[in-house]
């Protein structure tokens, strides 16, 4: 059975990740592809949880919480220095 | 009991995996910034409970509800953070559609602050520069 979860879960979150690459490639500003890759990151934290349960281990928190803080800090960095080029 | 766990499982995972998708479609699809934010904020913390949930339940032990919970935890106390920052500064950047707002409370005081006459190295244009006035 779980296989089959597995299947189902995984492609859910491919094809999350193509809508994120594709808003990524389109976005009209740099906060759009931001919010893109901050999903993003956050679809690969879903990733490792689902291997976690798959192999039953643990092993991956660690990274789960790394990349929790990564997304922070990126959008975050970046959303800070934007600044309005047209009125500059 | 065992099967009603996995089951029990199985029905997180796939509703955690599903707000994902959810915040993928509402990406691609919604209109302009500010809607697309409200999207992608959907497998911060409800996408991570159900998952983390989850995991714990599958793992069945108490050991990892602490790191689960330090990870869940700082999602919720920094997703408000980072939504606040790039709204902030995507209003300032002109990137949200201001015509699709019904109230738009923050436009008087960032009148205020942009006709202010500039003192030293003030800087109208800088975003979300954590000014405390504005």
């Amino acid at each position: 059975m779980m296989e089959i979860v597995m299947w189902i879960c995984g492609i859910m979150l491919g094809l999350a990740t193509v809508a994120c690459v594709i808003r990524v490639a389109r976005g009209p500003s740099i906060l759009d592809r931001v919010l893109a890759l901050d999903v993003m990151l956050l679809i690969i934290s879903v990733a490792l949880c689902l291997e976690m349960v798959y192999n039953r281990h643990s092993d991956y928190l660690l990274f789960v919480i790394a990349a929790c803080t990564l997304g922070f800090i990126g959008s975050v960095t970046v959303s800070r220095y934007v600044s309005d080029q047209r009125n500059a | 009991m065992e099967m009603f766990v996995d089951i029990l499982v199985a029905v997180l995972l796939i509703a955690g995996c599903l707000m994902s998708l959810i915040a993928g479609i509402g990406l691609l699809t919604f209109p302009d910034m500010l809607t697309r934010m409200h999207a992608a904020t959907k497998p911060q913390v409800l996408g991570f409970l159900l998952i983390f949930t989850g995991l714990a339940i599958h793992l069945r032990s108490w050991a990892v509800v602490p790191v689960l919970f330090l990870a869940w935890g700082m999602q919720l106390l920094t997703a408000p953070v980072s939504a606040h920052m790039i709204g902030r500064s995507g209003y300032r950047t002109k990137h949200a559609a201001k015509d699709s707002l019904y109230a738009d409370e923050l436009k008087q005081i960032v009148d205020k602050t942009s006709s202010a006459p500039p003192t030293g190295t003030f800087d109208a244009t800088s975003g979300a520069s954590g000014k405390s006035e504005d």
